[in-house]
């Protein structure tokens, strides 16, 4: 049987893009925010984010060893949980914290649940509000000397204008990224970048982003301060364009069809205007993120398109 | 001016350039020729003639085997040597005639005698198309007789000629109608003459340029014939999409073009019927190409049906220098052909293509687990969700499947084209398919029984209560 031919069913041509390269793409839309971040707070905030990617990535190779498990770390998504999980610590955070999130994220959040494709919560937040919970101190410890603010009251933009100061940073300073805040979110400039990056190469489609955006601009207005300053700074500060960009659009978490989108993106945007208007914290991003991708099998099952030549039936 | 096009759909690599310069050429051999009697939808022919009669080309060597069915005429003049299951390009055994030709290519009498179609009445015309064995050679092969009698020809407002050809690698038709286009315009008018309401569009995709401007200019003093620029993208010249890029209405998989005021026919399809009815010429070749990166010479042939691919193949030059053998052969294009395992198959009359590939993709590039990322959702023409269509195939979940409109999917190929993880949704499709068919068959007959025997039972019953009554 020398002359066995390789035969399978139609097409037989395949799209360049791979799960692996949609993964790159995300990590190099990354690049700019953690560029930043090591620039702002220091060689530290780069030490945080290598060795969580490392505690990710070991995580699930030691994982699928033990389980018999195809290894599949070189698909590059423990490495995106990973980045994620870190931009979103702290500066100040020890460093085995978020190498714990990054076990949790890996091997409670998405493994247990059969790997990648099948977490139904987002694994880096899902670790991310773990830890929260678990170290609610030290995970809420802004303040850095390295910046100049003040240790002791290094408050972030976020919960200044929970008081309804809105005027000790500027929008300027807010867009550049020159605030306290988690290491990833502090640039909106870093963010937008990266976010128009995954857009013009079509990684993600705008329509989560600009819903959840817009929607929570909306709420804001009404529920906030009626001033278009305000909206702005809401936007620019705190963890929403990150989130926007980065988290809410993590394929396996957010609705595969295109009404569902939209949906998915409103309701983010109210659940994160509810909790930073109404709740205990200044930020709701990530709750709002995990607590709608619980929604995603509800939204998908009445957002299904109607088939080709069915419409009206 | 916007081009026309439907909603979603992909744009592979289309691979046109490697052979859409090279000019049609006949290709005739000596040999065996094989004519399956099974070449497309409907039922198998019936053979009507024996082993070691002598026939010649133009002859018919199989009857139609019911309305849905078509005739088989022979291509070349020699001797029936056997009738037996032969191996066809779907990997099935098909019955089929075997002539073994004299190299003489003796016709019968009066092919290519020209007729006057303006003076012959509809049913003539179809009767004509009929005898030749006509099928839609774009791919589908339906038989053209059946789709050129639809129940109310009043309301067809639309005759398409299919000339998008979306398939990668393809170039048959871009030649066909660059060489042959008067054919083609005279085969639109032909059936448009049947159809008095009926508009003709010639519909093709944007990539073909000289094509386009040729058929314009053919269709210059055709006031009653439009070519309309297509958007390239696949699968632009599915029959639902080119109906909706073309006149913006929309059908879906239980309903017929003539249910939209439309019939599509391909232009390949088109040259046939002016052949059959102008020239008294049945369907005896077709045009196909030859490409691949495996292949030493690409080209467009004008082949007799029944030939061998291996044979094509070979007298077209073969594989290229220091490659034994390729990676993948296909029958067809890339997204929609099929895989060869033998190539010693015949050419049938929806054959379009024989591709030689130096990679397969596709066992090169291993499935992986699916990421949720909704490329599949974006590209479907059918506005389908795949990804979710394939969870319920993995659980052999009919009925999901068909309440995600499972049947409406046309097996284009795009989601596994598009898929990241590489995943075989259209293979898992094709299947389930298959499967709800057979079940809603099965069902269907187990209802006509149950109503028989409960016909039955009413029967029994009235005539219990019938005797009853006489007893009183």
């Amino acid at each position: 049987m020398a002359n066995l031919r390789n035969v399978s069913s139609s097409p037989h041509f395949r799209n360049k893009t791979d799960t692996k390269s949609l993964m790159l793409d995300v990590i190099l839309a990354m690049i700019p925010a953690t560029a930043f971040s090591v620039y702002h707070f220091g060689i530290s905030a780069l030490l945080i984010i290598v060795l969580t990617v490392l505690s990710c990535v070991a995580s699930e190779y030691i994982w699928e060893k033990l389980m018999h498990k195809p290894i599949t770390v070189m698909d590059l998504s423990a490495v995106v949980t990973g980045m994620i999980l870190a931009l979103n610590m702290p500066p100040e955070i020890p460093v085995w914290i978020p190498m714990l999130g990054g076990v949790f994220a890996i091997i409670v959040v998405k493994q247990l649940y059969g790997g990648i494709g099948q977490n139904f919560m987002n694994p880096a937040l899902a670790a991310r509000c773990f830890l929260l919970i678990s170290f609610a101190g030290l995970m809420n410890n802004f303040s850095s000397a390295k910046i100049g603010f003040d240790a002791l009251t290094g408050a972030t933009p976020l919960a200044m204008a929970r008081t309804g100061d809105i005027t000790s940073y500027s929008l300027f300073q807010l867009f550049l990224g020159n605030i306290p805040g988690t290491l990833g979110e502090v640039s909106s400039f870093a963010l937008i970048i990266g976010g128009i990056y995954l857009i013009v190469c079509k990684v993600i489609s705008p329509r989560i982003p600009l819903t959840y955006l817009a929607t929570y601009a909306v709420f804001a207005f009404i529920f906030g301060q009626h001033r278009g300053t305000y909206i702005v700074y809401e936007i620019l500060s705190g963890g929403i364009l990150f989130g926007a960009f980065f988290m809410a659009t993590d394929y396996v978490t957010s609705p595969i069809t295109v009404k569902g989108q939209y949906v998915y993106g409103i309701l983010l945007g109210l659940l994160t205007g509810i909790f930073r208007c109404f709740g205990a914290s200044p930020e709701g991003v990530s709750y709002a993120i995990i607590l709608s991708n619980l929604f995603v099998p509800l939204i998908e099952k009445y957002t299904m398109p109607k088939a080709f030549g069915k419409e009206g039936k | 001016m916007s081009l026309s096009t439907f909603k979603g759909g992909t744009h592979p690599y289309e691979g046109k350039e490697l052979s859409e310069d090279k000019a049609i050429r006949e290709l005739s051999f000596d040999g065996d020729y094989v004519f399956p009697m099974s070449q497309g939808i409907g039922a198998p022919a019936k053979p009507v003639v024996n082993v070691g009669d002598h026939v010649l080309a133009g002859q018919k060597i199989a009857e139609a085997g019911g309305f849905v069915s078509a005739n088989v005429i022979s291509s070349v003049s020699g001797t029936v040597k056997i009738i037996q299951p032969r191996m066809t390009t779907g990997g099935v055994a098909v019955n089929s005639v075997v002539v073994t030709s004299d190299g003489l290519f003796e016709t019968i009498e009066g092919i290519g005698t020209e007729r006057d179609w303006t003076c012959l009445d509809k049913e003539t015309i179809v009767g004509i198309i009929k005898d030749a064995g006509i099928v839609g050679i774009g791919g589908a092969g339906f038989p053209t007789h059946v789709k050129l009698m639809p129940k109310n020809p009043d309301a067809i407002e639309f005759f398409i000629a299919n000339g998008s050809e979306c398939e990668p690698m393809l170039t048959s038709d871009y030649r066909l109608m660059l060489e042959e286009g008067e054919k083609i315009v005279e085969g639109l008018k032909i059936c448009m003459s049947m159809f008095p309401q009926a508009k003709g569009i010639i519909g093709i995709e944007n990539n073909k340029p000289k094509a386009i401007e040729h058929m314009k200019e053919l269709c210059a003093h055709e006031p009653n014939i439009e070519v309309k620029e297509l958007l390239t993208k696949y699968p632009e010249g599915g029959e639902r999409q080119l109906i909706n890029a073309c006149t913006g209405r929309f059908i879906n998989s239980s309903m017929l073009p003539a249910d939209a005021g439309c019939i599509v026919d391909n232009v390949a399809t088109l040259a046939a019927i002016y052949d059959a009815v102008a020239l008294s010429t049945p369907l005896m070749q077709k045009v196909i190409t030859v490409s691949g990166d495996a292949v030493k010479e690409t080209a467009n042939v004008k082949v007799r049906l029944g030939s061998s691919y291996k044979r094509i193949l070979d007298e077209v030059g073969g594989l290229k220098e220091g490659i034994e053998d390729a990676g993948k052969y296909l029958c067809g294009g890339p997204m929609m052909g099929q895989a060869l395992f033998d190539l010693d198959v015949p050419v049938t009359k929806p054959s379009s293509a024989i591709c030689a590939f130096i990679h397969d993709e596709v066992s090169e590039n291993p499935t992986t687990a699916c990421i949720r990322c909704g490329r599949c959702v974006d590209v479907c023409p059918e506005f389908l969700v795949p990804a979710l269509m394939q969870k319920a195939a993995a659980k052999h979940d009919l009925e999901k499947f068909e309440e995600l409109n499972g049947m409406e999917c046309m097996e284009c190929g795009s989601c596994s084209y598009i898929c990241p993880a590489r995943r075989p949704l259209t293979q898992s499709f094709k299947e389930m398919r298959k499967l709800v068919a057979a079940q809603r068959k099965i069902k269907a007959e187990e209802r006509k029984l149950r109503e028989q025997q409960a016909a039955a039972a009413a029967a029994a019953a009235k005539e219990a209560e019938e005797k009853k009554e006489d007893n009183k």
